[in-house]
This record gives structure tokens, sequence and C-alpha cells, in this order.
């Protein structure tokens, strides 16, 4: 492969982000890696959403399952043997329930992270698109589905916490979480987590499963015709979406030290897809970029100007569907052909414009 | 109160949420069947009705200030409705999935202004004192069963409305016109038919019926900015088992989930109701993914 400026931007910004420990502080470091957690669930919008055609209003629920997951196993190893979390004293259990006992283990409670979204996602797509109930449809049982999550996490204060959800976390496999060592290995590990997710996704787009996904997105019955059943590929779609957005859940909940039911909702669900649709769903860059941009955007002016946030995200959610489908992702491709290649082209070294 | 007593409440409580979900769902499904787009900010037309509904009282106190409501959030909602469909969802009806993205941003900004007008808490619209008593049965097998007026009320409404629009699609030429277009909205078009027109009407008389139930909804309790949040999941879910643009099968589903829901809650409490509800919507659909009434159609892509 011939080198190009172009092949080298990646890795620029690669090498720019494992620099930031040494850039930023280190508030702003926890900042990034939250936000670059988020990046990871975006990643997995983009092949559910963009490739797929499939639109979940309910990402936040498998977010929250990953968050929780590694959630317990932290409270868990705070305590003393035989002892149970403060919330579930205060609700007056006597014992663990049974179904947080395995997240004791560390290797469990990580295996949790990935396999309770993704068998949740895959059983869950698998009853409704094997009906072929899809579209609007789909969306509107996701969006029920993320409802139903939260006022159950609600509701059953003495299992999960109730409103408060998980926090007060300190050690993670025996490791201090508030050292700034930690921080900045943890911050590693989520760059490095979005970067195999990125490419592991850009392999599913460009192997024959992405193009019958596409193929399905553009016309279903077409692939019916030509022999295929689609609702397979949806079904992997949507659960390797839902894994990655466990994980992003998981490594959120290291990042900011909670995970509550107001993380997971019907609204944090949709504000998902939005990172996605102002990157541009099609692009897994832009995906990144989008979930970057408005959570920095969010963390800057919310606080200061609620108002003037929430205005701001309605019209957003208006114009850029309305106008820019494509994102900001689609701003450049619409001018590859133009400024920007003739840019690169004229850039390249051997060859005068 | 009796065993009986309790069953027959809820049976009752369910109907009421019934009549609650069929005129929150009943403007989604009929500009589902025909445009296929699903408006996310119709939870925020019943938000709009409540809100007129206070105001239309503080012009118009006394016993009949609530009469003088509907109308006025009928045609308020409906004309704010008819501003939505031109501006935002007419552009996008090409793109359903978009439709819902660009509605919900809709949706926030309702909610937004509405904190910033009339405040976060919420305001509150007193019943009528002739809606203001219950019915309470006393001795025999029922003893104990108390129906509130109000909640008979909605019922009335719900049925009135229901009726009306039966009759607007079944005699009238707005209905026939409605109807060309859900069956065909090409051959419609080419035999004359303004489908653009029809698309644009239909959506506002479903906000419109929205802004009725917005005005019901606030004699049950205040009216607050999230106040259609929380009926609008369950009348998506109507609009899901009702089958397209179908005013029966609507009809039907908001009964199936509102006694669903109110006979669930006999048993367990109102989170766990959800999740109930969310199961057997899933379990509906592995029999009838096309819904509780079905649209026959040649199309394969519809």
């Amino acid at each position: 492969m011939r080198f190009t400026y172009a092949s080298a931007i990646p890795v620029a910004i690669i090498v720019l982000a494992a620099a930031a420990p040494w850039l930023i502080s280190s508030y702003e470091l926890n900042l990034m890696a939250r936000f670059l957690a988020l990046a990871i669930l975006a990643i997995g919008l983009v092949l559910v959403w963009g490739e797929g055609g499939i639109l979940s209003l309910g990402q936040g629920v498998f977010f929250g399952l990953g968050g929780y997951a590694l959630a317990m196993h932290l409270k868990l190893v705070m305590l003393d043997p035989g002892d149970i979390p403060d919330f579930m004293q205060w609700s007056g259990l006597e014992s663990l329930p049974w179904w947080w006992v395995p997240f004791e283990n560390p290797v469990c409670a990580i295996l949790g992270v990935v396999l309770v979204p993704g068998l949740f996602a895959a059983g869950f797509s698998w009853l409704v698109f094997r009906r072929r109930v899809g579209g609007v449809y789909f969306a509107l049982i996701t969006q029920a589905l993320a409802l139903a999550f939260s006022t159950l996490l609600i509701s059953q204060q003495a299992y999960t916490g109730g409103f408060n959800g998980l926090t007060d976390y300190s050690t993670l496999l025996g490791f201090d979480l508030a050292s700034d060592d930690m921080i900045v290995a943890l911050y590693w590990i989520t760059l490095a987590l979005v970067v195999v997710a990125f490419l592991g996704v850009r392999f599913l787009m460009m192997s024959r499963f992405g193009k019958l996904l596409r193929a399905t997105r553009d016309g279903e019955n077409r692939v019916r015709f030509l022999g295929y059943n689609p609702a397979p590929y949806k079904v992997i779609a949507f659960t390797v979406g839902a894994v990655l957005a466990g994980i992003s859940g998981a490594l959120f909940t290291l990042h900011a030290g909670v995970i509550s039911p107001a993380l997971v909702g019907v609204v944090p669900s949709i504000e998902m897809v939005i990172w996605v649709a102002v990157g541009g769903r099609n692009s897994l860059w832009g995906a990144v970029i989008g979930a970057l941009l408005i959570n920095f955007a969010r963390d800057e002016i919310s606080s200061a100007f609620p108002n003037i946030w929430l205005y701001g995200l309605g019209l957003m959610f208006v114009l850029v569907v309305s106008f820019l489908p494509d994102g900001i992702a689609g701003l450049f491709a619409a001018n590859r052909s133009g400024r920007m290649a003739h840019l690169l082209k004229t850039l390249r070294p051997g060859r005068a414009a | 109160m009796g065993e009986l007593t309790l069953f027959v409440g809820q049976i009752f409580n369910g109907f009421s949420v019934a009549s609650l979900f069929v005129l929150s769902a009943l403007g989604l499904a009929l500009s589902f069947g025909l445009m296929r787009v699903i408006n996310m900010a119709h939870g925020e037309m019943l938000m709009l009705g409540g809100y007129l509904a206070y105001l239309t009282l503080m012009v118009v106190p006394g016993p009949l200030g609530i009469l003088v409501a509907l109308p006025v959030a009928f045609l308020g909602a409906g004309l704010v409705g008819a501003l939505l469909e031109a501006t935002v969802i007419h552009r996008l009806s090409s793109r359903p999935l978009d439709t819902l993205l660009a509605t919900w941003g809709v949706s926030l900004i309702f909610q937004q202004g509405a904190r910033n007008i009339f405040g976060a808490i919420g305001v509150d619209v007193t019943a009528p004192a002739w809606l203001n008593h219950t019915i309470s049965i006393s001795g025999g097998p029922l003893d104990g069963l108390t129906l509130p007026a109000t909640r008979i009320f909605i019922m009335g409404v719900a049925v009135l409305v229901l009726g009306g629009l039966a009759l607007l699609l079944a005699k009238t030429r707005i209905g026939l016109l409605v109807r060309a277009v859900n069956q065909d909205r090409e051959t419609a078009a080419a035999m004359g038919v303004n489908a653009r027109k029809v698309d644009l009407m239909v959506f506002a008389l479903g906000t419109g019926v929205a802004g009725l139930a917005g005005v019901v909804l606030a004699l049950l309790g205040p009216v607050t900015p999230n106040v259609g949040q929380s009926y609008i999941v369950p009348a998506f879910l109507v609009v899901i088992l009702g089958g397209l643009g179908s005013l029966v099968g609507t009809a039907i589903a908001s009964l199936i989930i509102g006694l669903f829901s109110a006979l669930v809650q006999i048993y367990v409490d109102v989170s766990l109701s959800q999740v109930l509800l969310l199961v057997f919507v899933i379990a509906f659909i592995q029999f009838r993914p096309q819904g509780v009434i079905a649209v026959r159609s040649r199309a394969l892509d519809s």
C-alpha cells in the first residue's frame, strides 16, 4: 500500500489521543474518557441504524445492563464476606439475591458486561424480527423497552439501588480507582477499545455480512426474493450494537463512578441516536466525533444554561434530520469529489497537480 | 370490600384508562395509516390541550367552562398540528424513522416552552361541581364500589369522539377521500384526490383529538410539561397492536391494553405491569404481527 497523507491522519489522531494524559488536566482526561466510552456505543449505532436501517430507541437498556453488571461487581468487592450492600440493608434484605452472587467474581462480571446485553438483545430482536416486524414498530417497541427498564430499576429499590443507582466504588481488581495511574490506565483501555470497536465494525461493514445488511436496509423484500432470510442479519447487527453498548456502559460507569436509571431511560436512549445523527449515521468517525462533540457541548452548556441546551437539543434533532441527514460526515463526503480530494491529491508526493 | 368489587372496579378503571388511550392514540393511528409516520410530539398535543383547558377556565369560570375548553383545545391543538405537519412532517414523510427523531426534537422544544411559560410544577384544572362526585354502591355483591363521575365523563367523551370519527369516515365526502388515500395513495391521486390536503387534514384532526384528550386528562391530575409523556408510550403500543390506520383496531387495542394494565395491577405494582405489558405486546405480535385488524392489500412493500 502506498503512503498517502490521508491515511496518516487517523494514526496521528490516535497518537495524539494516546498522548492526552500529558496534554490535558486530569479532570479533562476523565471527561474525555467518559465520552470516548460513549463513542463505543455510537460506533455500534452506525452498524445498527446507519447500515442496518434499524432505529433503536432503547440503546440505553443495553448500556445500562453493561453498566449495572460491572457496578454490581464493584459494589460487592468492597464488602466484607457475608455482608450485603448498604442499600439492600436499608431496604430490609437479609442476604444477597441469587442473581447478584455470580458478579462477585471479576471474570463473571466482565463476561456479564458482554453476555447479558448480548443475549438479551439477541432474544428480544429475534422475537420481533422473525415476525417481520420492523421499521417504526421496532423503534416504538424499543422505546417501550427503555421505559419499562428504567421504571423497573427505580421501583426495585432493594435489588437495584433504585433512583440513585449504584455508586461509590473504590477498587477494581485490587487497584485504587481514584489513583492517577489508574485513571490514565483506564483512559488508555477505553481508547484502545474505541479503536478495536471501530476496526471491528468496519470489518463487519466491509464483509459480505455488511453488504447483506445494507441490502436488507434498502430493500428487505428484494433480499428475501434472492433467497436470503434477512432476520438473522438484523438480529446479529442489533446484538453487536447491544454488546458495544454494554461495554460502553461498563466503561462509562468506571469513569463516572455511577450508573443510575437517569442514564438509561427513554430520554438518554434517544439522545444516543442524536450523537450519531449529528456525526453522520453512515460514518464511523462521524459517530465518534458526534458523540464527543455533543457530550462536550452538553457539559459546557447544560449546567450554565439548561434552557438554551434543551431548546438547542430539540432544534438540533429537527434541523439535522431535516437538512443534514448524513451529519457532519456528509459535509465532507459531498466535497470529496471536489475541493477536499483535489487538495489531498495535490499534497500527494510525486504527483504534481 | 369484596374480591368481586375489586375486580369490577379494576375493569371500570381499565375502561376509563382505555378511553384515554383511544383519545391519545386515534390521531397517531390515523396519520400512521395514511403517511406511515409517527409523531413523537403527539404527547405534547395532550399537554397543549391541558394547558388550553387551564387558560379557558381562567376566562370562562363556572360550571360550563370545561365544555367550552373542549372545542378550544380541539381547535388549538389541531392548528398547531397542522403547522407541524406543514413544516416538519410533510418534508420527511418519505423517511418515517427520521420523522420520529425530528418530531422528538419538536416535543423537547414544546416541553421546555411549557416549562418556561407555566413552570415545571404544573397547573391544576378543577373539575366543575357536576363532575365532582362519585357514584358509590352500598350493599349487594358490589358493596363499596365507587365510580368517579370524571371517569364516566372521560368514557363519554371517548365514545362520542369515536362515533363522530366513524361517521365522518363512513358517511361524508371527506371520509371518502381519506379512505381512498388510505387504500391506495397513487390511484387516489390519479383520480384527482388532493392527497397532500388529505394528509394535512387528517393530521390536524388527529392532533385536535389529542387536544381533547388533554382536557380530560386535566380533570384527573395536574397539567405538567411532561404530562404527555406518561400516556404516549402506551399509545404507541396501541398503534402497534391496532393495525394500520383502523379505527376499530385502535379502539380494540386500547381496550386490550387498558384492561390488561388494570387487571394486572390487581396482582403487581405499576412498574411490573409496564414490563408485563411489553411482554404481552411482544407475545401478541408473535401471533398477529399485522395487528388486531389487518388491512388487506396487494402491495408487498407498504
